[in-house]
């Protein structure tokens, strides 16, 4: 199942124009108080692509996250999934439209099972009703059997099947990364928002979740956007790389045009470094 | 066997009988294990009517009748709190509004004489069953009120606004005379079923039946009470235990651990926090129509924080929350040691004396020492409870394989 050789990801870039939207943000700001984390941001992430979303600490990577999926509302600007306007929308509408999200550092259920945790997620379980399972025990069971079928699968994919009946609060951190992109699988989504998906993740666990997001990209058409502060993982993994600095978009492009991008290295890396270092 | 005594063992089977049938082991064939289970439970009754002494039979059946109360209200409070996370103290409202809904749906506006001593808003005389319901109606829409506006906050707005809220319908109960007699007790609240201990019998049984309960006399009423209780508890218990194992209950707890990730996994955790918090206070008064059935008359005193809220909160502790066998176990064992301290205290009172005159008066504050020295040690020693949370509370999704824990 999963191809080791697609390294390089060069095969996703499609010529800049043209092609499709999947979300687009217009003009987002949201103030803190007196601070302003988000300021008339806008971008577009292209059907099929996976973007990365950098750009140094406090510069508005994770409460953008928070905007696109409902968590907190902007207090100016549009988001539209798909053509469809979702500003405003409660997190689970916006579940509901095919956008999922992880979390920076990662909020499983801990003391429900790995194998819980993924079923719970598919929507319109018949069981999650309070009058289904006691008046439609069959129903219910019939559903039940094929998410666990779904959530197994998923499992196995993600290289946790060893797991499954342990307390999700109990994994190291990087299974529980993995645990969260599992999640966002059980909803067969459109687009996948991951918040540092390599954070504390040691290296060939990374090498895996990198391998998996390329073959979800490839092979089920999942639309990602990633922030990141590993910087080579980026550079190898996304196209294109949008930049953010002070709470708006700063660059975009693909990575070797962002990496040499001087405005690029002055804010995000500090200026010091004269050009990026392979 | 005398008859009175047969009766008695007879009535005291279906508890007993659910009691054995859940401690056979799951594995037996379903008609033996209900067999067992009655066959069990009937020998055990049997064998308490013949050897407790009726006095301490009495006392019992009472003791047993306010813990089934008490269990009841308990698996709500787990609901909310074990299962949900909904910090909810002031169990006391719906408690009180579950008891004296059903009194005014199920007593008739007092006439003649009385009426100079009672005053009530309504009183419907409707049947027992019609009075638990609309009681457990009443509780689940101040559920809602209640919880609509807070649920959404942060968790600790819930906990303010209950025990808010409590002391309001508390205070209502005390001074609005109109409603349901004020500071005076609201009586007579007729007792389900108590036909079948009076000598005119209950028309609507056939004659060979009601022969069978003729030996019964008006003071063996609890028998049939605890019947009705214990029944209570039973379908509560069951059903649950039936949600809670589905993927209702695994939503309910996915909201307890992390509510952004559920929100992320799609699930609109306002609407289930609210669902949550309106089956438990439901239930909660359910407990409150039993209560009151059992009592006949209720006044607002029986309502403070302490038996309507506190000992509530103790018993789901030390049972183990998130368990609903825990809340039931809890439920019976502090009403044990509550009851428990009322002896203690009495064979107290010498020593008391002896340190200084004044203090036995005052022995019954001791017993809120004692239960606060109790949550102190189930918190030290147990904090999950007797029997807590177990790992795998999912069944329905068939899974043969998965371990029984």
């Amino acid at each position: 199942m999963a191809s080791t050789a697609s390294r390089r990801t060069q095969a996703h870039v499609v010529p800049q124009g043209g092609e499709s939207a999947l979300l687009r943000v217009q003009g987002l700001s949201k103030d803190f108080g007196g601070l302003r984390a988000v300021n008339a941001c806008s971008f577009s992430v292209r059907t099929g692509s996976i973007t990365g979303l950098i750009g140094p600490n406090g510069a508005g990577k994770s409460t953008l996250f928070a905007l696109v999926s409902g968590f907190i509302r902007p207090d100016e600007g549009r988001i539209h999934l798909d053509g469809h306007d979702i500003t405003g929308l409660a997190p689970h509408q916006v579940f509901r439209r095919g956008l999922c999200r992880t979390f920076q550092i990662p909020r499983e259920h801990a003391s429900l099972t790995v194998l819980e945790n993924l079923m719970l997620v598919p929507p319109d379980q018949l069981g999650e009703r309070f009058w289904n399972p006691l008046l439609r025990p069959g129903a219910v069971r019939r559903q039940e059997r094929a998410i666990r079928e779904k959530a197994l699968e998923v499992l196995d994919f993600l290289t946790l099947a060893h797991l499954r009946d342990e307390y999700a609060g109990t994994l190291s951190g990087g299974q529980k990364k993995l645990l969260e992109l599992a999640r966002t699988l059980m909803a067969d989504p459109r687009i996948v928002l991951l918040d540092e998906p390599a954070a504390g993740v040691n290296p060939s666990l990374m090498a895996r979740i990198r391998e998996k997001i390329v073959q979800l990209n490839r092979e089920s058409g999942i639309t990602f956007l990633l922030i990141e502060h590993d910087i080579p993982l980026v550079m190898g993994l996304c196209d294109p790389v949008i930049v953010m600095n002070q709470g708006t978009k700063l660059a975009e492009g693909p990575p070797s045009l962002v990496r040499s991008d001087p405005r690029v290295l002055e804010a995000y890396l500090g200026g010091q470094h004269g050009a990026a270092d392979d | 066997m005398s008859d009175v005594a047969l009766i008695k063992s007879l009535l005291l089977t279906l508890p007993l009988a659910f009691l054995t049938w859940r401690a056979l082991p799951a594995g037996w064939p379903v008609l033996a294990r209900l067999a067992g289970g009655l066959v069990g439970g009937w020998a055990i009754a049997a064998a308490v009517t013949l050897l407790v002494p009726s006095g301490l039979m009495a006392y019992l059946v009472s003791f047993a009748i306010v813990g089934s109360i008490y269990a009841v209200i308990a698996l709500g409070l787990n609901v909310q709190w074990g299962y949900t996370g909904l910090f909810n103290i002031g169990i006391a409202a719906f408690f009180s509004i579950g008891a004296f809904t059903t009194a005014l749906v199920t007593t008739t506006m007092p006439t003649g004489v009385m009426a100079g001593f009672t005053q009530q808003a309504f009183g419907l005389g409707a049947p027992f069953l019609v009075g638990v319901l609309v009681a457990g109606v009443a509780a689940g829409l101040l559920a809602l009120l209640v919880g609509g506006p807070t649920l959404r906050l942060r968790e600790d707005y819930l906990a303010i606004a209950t025990i808010g809220i409590a002391e309001v319908v508390r205070l209502i109960f005390q001074n609005e005379r109109w409603l349901a007699n004020g500071p005076q007790p609201l009586r007579g609240i007729p007792q389900p079923l108590n036909c079948l201990v009076r000598d005119a019998g209950c028309e609507w049984l056939p004659a060979p039946v009601m022969a069978l309960f003729a030996p019964l006399a008006p003071r063996d009423y609890t028998f049939v009470y605890l019947v009705i209780a214990a029944l209570f508890v039973i379908l509560t218990f069951l059903v649950l235990e039936r949600a809670i194992r589905s993927p209702w209950g695994r939503v309910l707890r996915a909201v307890r651990e992390e509510e952004d990730a559920a929100a992320m996994s799609g699930k609109d955790v306002a609407r289930i926090k609210l669902q949550a918090f309106t089956v438990g206070a439901v239930i909660m008064g359910i407990g409150g129509a039993l209560y009151a059935h059992y009592m006949v008359s209720i006044d607002y005193s029986h309502f403070d924080p302490l038996y309507a809220t506190f000992l509530i909160w103790v018993m789901l502790m030390l049972g183990g929350s998130g368990n609903n066998r825990g809340a039931i176990l809890g439920a019976f064992v502090i009403w044990g040691v509550w009851t428990g301290t009322a002896f203690f205290v009495d064979m107290l009172r010498p020593a008391l004396a002896a340190i200084s005159p004044d203090l036995p008066a005052r022995g019954p504050y001791l017993r809120l020492m004692f239960i606060a020295i109790v949550l102190l040690l189930i918190l030290l020693f147990r904090p999950k409870g007797l029997i807590g949370e177990e790992k795998f509370v999912s069944r329905l999704s068939g899974g043969r394989e998965q371990p029984q824990a």
